[in-house]
């Protein structure tokens, strides 16, 4: 175990256009600055780049298999699938998964799929089981039930990053009240390491990392 | 369930090697109940040599089958956008025709008959009387198309966004889907230089230049964009030019690339509030057609 808090291998802060910033090393997709193989990170635009960057302990070392629910054009899986090995990449919208399968083209372990993340039967004939990370930012209502339907891929000392959006549930409601209703709907199949907002990089979002019961 | 049992229920158990499409359908229709140590089960059941040759045929598998998919679904949504609009505005059109059918049938029954749809509705809401039911059973159905008008209106509003992102953002969702839809879709509207796309719609007015005997239309259907609407007669061949050239752009971007670019917005509301300045201005004169 390395120790808590820390960047998975493959993911280092470096200086890059002026500026330290999280990095890892592939091809670029989104435009974003590099410097030789080193792709700046950019957690404005990643939920899961914002959770590392604000030293949450995701407990990714490094070379994992994951499991990546809402993948869109594939901007943070782009990063996750250039320190990780198998990345499974579900996305429901055909329009980014065009795009997605730019990214997939140059990494040969990222399996782009387009399917339903409420339906993971569909889905169950391909992905692995004991996955060691699902990372999930799906940004549509019913958050907490796609993380509980997708337990059944992830290894039972896996992790579940999970970026919650609270407007995705309920735009008229208080965010804490809709995150504590998150949380407390992911105990079923869940059990809560970490929360944290990542407000200084996406409004209204809570970053939350759980261990499967 | 054995080892070879749970195996069948993987995608590469279905896979035909001299059958290409094979893979597509495996990974699209397959289903399984829980997920298995698929790594293992191909390489045991002779699928694959190793893991490594898994995971390589699971990429070349999953990224063909998704292209394959994701094109299809994107041009079944261009489809869906066309018979939508097109439903829309044939139940107004229709709905119109016998609001005013029914307007004259109703003032031979009643003085203070109204007109249009809002009078359909309020007969249709009427207990009838023996002589009007004919009357106001046909009013349930003015309404009712007037009602599934509106539906189609928001099916175009949620679906153009998706088939369409830039074109929708420019010219408002029914606008963009009548531009795909007069195009025949939007692969051809994405095909068309900004000069057709500035005439689209105003066919028969063109036709009727062409032969002879008319001015040459201005601006086809894009003549309901608020930007050529709210500028002055004089500049409205030019704000029609400005718009057409940025939404054939749009069109383009939207087939080809498929990403949302603000900035195209931005670019043409920085256009269009150029030409409407020239009102303000001394002289109008650089009406010189190099708005592309
Ligand atoms: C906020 S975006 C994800 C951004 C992405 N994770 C990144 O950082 O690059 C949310 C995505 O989830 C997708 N999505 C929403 N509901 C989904 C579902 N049920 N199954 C799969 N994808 C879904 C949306 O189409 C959208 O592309």
């Amino acid at each position: 175990m390395s120790e808590p808090g820390a960047l998975p291998a493959g993911v280092e802060r470096r200086v890059i256009d002026g500026r330290e910033r999280l990095a890892t090393r592939g091809e670029a997709v989104y435009g974003e600055p590099t410097d030789g193989p080193w792709r700046a990170w950019d957690p404005n635009r990643s939920k899961l780049g914002a959770m590392l960057e604000s030293g949450m302990d995701t407990g990714l070392e490094g070379g994992e298999t994951v499991l990546y629910l809402g993948a869109a054009s594939g901007t943070t899986v782009s990063h996750v699938a250039d320190v990780a090995d198998a990345t499974y990449a579900v996305e429901f919208a055909p329009r980014p998964a065009r795009d997605l399968l730019e990214v997939a083209e140059g990494r040969p372990r990222l399996f782009p799929l387009l399917k339903d993340a409420r339906q993971p039967e569909t889905y169950a004939h391909v992905v692995e089981t004991d996955v060691d990370a699902i990372v999930q930012d799906v940004a549509t209502r019913g958050q907490a039930r796609v993380a509980v339907e997708n337990r059944r891929f992830l290894a039972d000392d896996g992790r579940l990053l999970l970026a919650v959006k609270a407007r995705s549930e309920d735009v008229t409601r208080d965010p804490d009240e809709v995150f504590a209703d998150v949380l407390t709907d992911l105990e079923s199949a869940y059990e809560v390491l970490e929360e944290r907002r990542l407000d200084d990089y996406h409004v209204d979002h809570l970053g939350v990392v759980a261990r499967p019961r | 369930m054995n080892e070879s049992e749970r195996a069948e229920a993987g995608w590469f158990a279905a896979v035909d090697r001299d059958e290409p499409d094979s893979v597509r359908r495996a990974l699209e229709n397959g289903r399984a109940d829980g997920p298995a140590d698929w790594p293992r089960l191909a390489v045991e059941a002779g699928f694959a040599a190793d893991e490594d040759a898994y995971y390589d045929s699971l990429h070349e598998a999953t990224v063909t089958a998704t292209r394959a998919a994701v094109t299809e679904r994107e041009r079944a949504d261009d489809r869906q956008l066309v018979h939508a609009v097109r439903a829309m505005d044939d139940c107004r059109r229709t709905a119109n025709e016998l609001a005013e059918r029914l307007a004259e049938w109703a003032g031979t029954l009643e003085a203070e008959a109204g007109t249009g749809l809002e009078y359909a509705r309020v007969l249709a809401a009427r207990d009838p009387e023996p002589h009007e039911s004919a009357v106001v059973s046909l009013a349930g159905r003015v309404v009712d198309l007037a009602d599934e008008a509106d539906d189609l209106h928001a099916l175009v509003e949620r679906l153009a966004p998706t088939v369409a992102p830039n074109l929708s953002a420019l010219a408002g969702p029914v606008l963009a889907a009548r531009l795909v839809s007069l195009a025949g879709g939007l692969e051809s509207l994405a095909k068309k230089p900004s000069g057709t796309i500035q005439v689209l719609g105003a066919e028969d007015a063109l036709f009727a230049h062409l032969r002879g005997h008319a001015p040459s239309p201005k601006h086809g259907i894009i003549f309901t964009h608020d930007a050529v609407r709210g500028t002055r007669r004089e500049d409205r061949g030019s704000a029609a030019r400005a718009v057409a050239g940025k939404l054939a752009i749009a069109a383009r971007v939207d087939h080809y690339a498929g990403d949302y670019r603000p900035e195209l917005e931005t670019e043409l509301t920085e256009r269009i509030e150029t030409i409407q300045a020239r009102a303000g201005g001394a002289d109008g004169a650089d009406d010189g057609g190099n708005d592309e």
